[in-house]
């Protein structure tokens, strides 16, 4: 069995009196976002007084604080505390089936993509839709999902020229990452796809669609279903393909 | 809900706030609220409210408001000028100091002065639908607040109460002290071992000035460029309300309610708690110099702020305006009460 990490090869960080920073290590990889996932789920299944939230990002948890109330010393105990218990791999909660039509009107950077890969566009799509996919954070705009890890023949740099607009719905990779955009927004990302659904809605208990360690598939899909399943959503009648599974 | 104000001038920008929407971040939602909780949880005691009643934030310069209610009690606090009330024979309320209003009255917030931000609390709260559990106008987002937008000409403000009771009015026992001439506290990290040594001493040791570039995001400040000491890419973390982050061209940032949640540059230093209103308060041209504390000196700090903040709400006294008052009466007309509500 895996341990969460002993306390000797993990940090934690303050950041001023409100929020101290565990920090894993310093890469991009599932084994450190599967840890900060599992303290983070320990830290809020303990409720204790005084901890506001916590943050998942890449290799790293924000736990937010009321100094008022607790202190950086008692988290850092709490942490030290789930460090040292052992842990097996987190569960994957939910794993979502996005549809994307990455047909050229929608993806105005899969031509360049593919000839910078010296892939054929076909294999672009084969490697972008066969990946499954992890969310390791969700930050940037409210809702948008940094998802790993892309493979490796796929892997950009980002754009030097950024867009201005990228509309919401645009799917785009850079890096060995991929994203959609929840809302229209700057962006520096190729853009390789659209999905038709919404990854953000204010009139959701919880407004975005994906959270952190939740898993993806994308499911290429051709301009007519991309329209039909847009009507959908605009009617309130459709949702995407949820599958749990046990934790 | 009641229709309170007509919105005649709406000032540079003026937004509803609270203490913010907590609980989001690991989904992207900045927290925004209030740039200087002190001010707004004073401005807020003042009227009787309990702290975080949605209040307007004022930004450089106030908004002009038409009284439509029957009656209403506001107060200003952060503002060097005050309130001027009416039209014909204008009447001025000093900053700190509740008034009643009633229908037809115009409130014009005078100049700030010299701070950034102040805050205007109404009795029983200005009414926006929550979002997330919030009123908080996050203007980038374009949620919360009055369709999550500053307010604009025409704009109608609801509140809770059609008319308030007369009774005596309130005031800070002594005047807002901004703390212009304080040094803004940090707590050095969670990344100043990305910075050389001297950038660091140079941070701690150098007159910034508050940029042109300050907004409710955050504030870039102009001074001594700070050199990384291995570059200037950090794999993405979370930001704080405060965090010092250093991009590339070396010039730092404080990063303020509505920074994004998220962050891919370095921050060498967090402004504690306490100074993060003191340095918000700040025009653009004005100094700023850091002082490195630890996180439990930092703690402490905030743990005397509250007790300071507490004494300035149990100190409000009667405000002395027209003519004589007789205390025995008004503390007979539960003033009491409501001062220990608006701590609770």
């Amino acid at each position: 069995m895996d341990t969460i990490g002993m306390a000797s090869d993990v940090r934690i960080l303050p950041a001023g009196d409100t929020a101290v920073v565990v920090q894993f290590g310093e890469g991009i990889d599932r084994s450190l976002s599967d840890r900060v996932l599992a303290v983070s789920d320990r830290i809020r299944a303990a409720g204790q007084p005084g901890v506001v939230e916590t943050v998942p990002t890449f290799r790293s948890l924000a736990i937010h604080y009321d100094p008022l109330v607790t202190s950086a010393a008692e988290i850092a105990a709490l942490v030290r505390g789930y460090l040292e218990g052992a842990h097996a791999a987190r569960p994957l909660a939910r794993l979502w089936t996005v549809p994307v039509c990455y047909e050229a009107r929608y993806a105005p950077d899969l031509a360049e993509v593919a000839a910078r890969t010296g892939l054929a566009q076909d294999e672009v799509v084969a490697l972008h839709s066969g990946t499954r996919f992890h969310v390791y954070m969700v930050g940037f705009l409210p809702g948008l999902p940094y998802l790993g890890d892309l493979p490796e023949q796929l892997s950009l740099p980002r754009r030097t020229d950024p867009r201005v607009r990228v509309p919401a719905g645009a799917v785009a990779i850079a890096m060995r990452q991929s994203v959609i955009y929840p809302l229209e927004s700057p962006g520096g990302w190729h853009l390789i796809g659209t999905t038709p659904i919404r990854l953000f809605d204010l009139s959701w208990e919880r407004p975005a669609l994906l959270s952190p360690g939740d898993g993806v598939c994308f499911r290429p899909i051709g301009r007519g279903e991309f329209e039909a399943i847009r009507r959908a959503v605009e009617a309130g009648e459709y949702m995407p393909e949820r599958e749990v599974l046990a934790r | 809900m009641t229709e309170l104000f007509k919105v005649l001038a709406p000032g540079l920008h003026t937004t509803v706030q609270d203490r913010g929407r907590w609980g989001f971040q690991d989904i992207g939602m900045p927290v925004s609220g209030a740039l200087d909780r002190v001010a707004f949880r004073l401005a807020n005691a003042l009227v009787g409210n309990p702290d975080g009643t949605p209040a307007l934030e004022i930004l450089l310069q106030g908004p002009t408001l038409e009284v439509v209610a029957e009656s209403a009690r506001v107060a200003l606090v952060g503002g060097g000028a005050g309130l001027e009330i009416g039209d014909e024979t204008p009447r001025s309320v000093p900053p700190g100091e509740s008034v009643r209003l009633v229908r037809g009255d115009i409130l014009r917030v005078r100049p700030l002065g010299d701070v950034s931000c102040a805050y205007l609390a109404v009795e029983g709260g200005i009414a926006v639908p929550p979002c997330l559990g919030s009123a908080s106008t996050y203007v980038r987002g374009r949620i919360g607040g009055l369709e999550g937008r500053p307010l604009q000409a025409g704009d109608v403000l609801a509140g809770a109460r059609p008319s308030v009771e007369e009774r005596p009015e309130r005031a800070l026992a002594s005047p807002f002290d901004p703390g212009f001439g304080q040094s803004i506290r940090v707590v050095l990290g969670p990344q100043e071992d990305y910075f050389t040594a001297e950038a660091v001493a140079l941070f701690l040791s150098s007159d910034y000035r508050v940029s042109a570039q300050a907004d409710r995001m955050g504030f870039r400040l102009d001074g001594p460029v700070l050199a990384h000491a291995k570059g200037f890419d950090i794999v993405s973390d979370a930001i704080v309300s405060g965090s010092v982050q250093v991009p590339g061209s070396g010039q730092p940032i404080v990063l303020l309610a509505d920074a994004q949640t998220t962050g891919g540059y370095p921050k060498i230093a967090t402004v504690i708690s306490t100074d993060v209103p003191v340095l918000a308060r700040r025009r653009p041209g004005m100094a700023v110099r850091f002082e490195a504390v630890t996180q439990e000196q930092a703690e402490a700090l905030r743990r005397e702020e509250e007790a300071r903040v507490r004494g300035w709400i149990a100190d409000v006294r009667l405000a002395r305006r027209g003519g004589g008052v007789d205390v025995e009466t008004l503390y007979s007309a539960n003033l009491i009460d409501g001062m220990i509500d608006a701590l609770a």
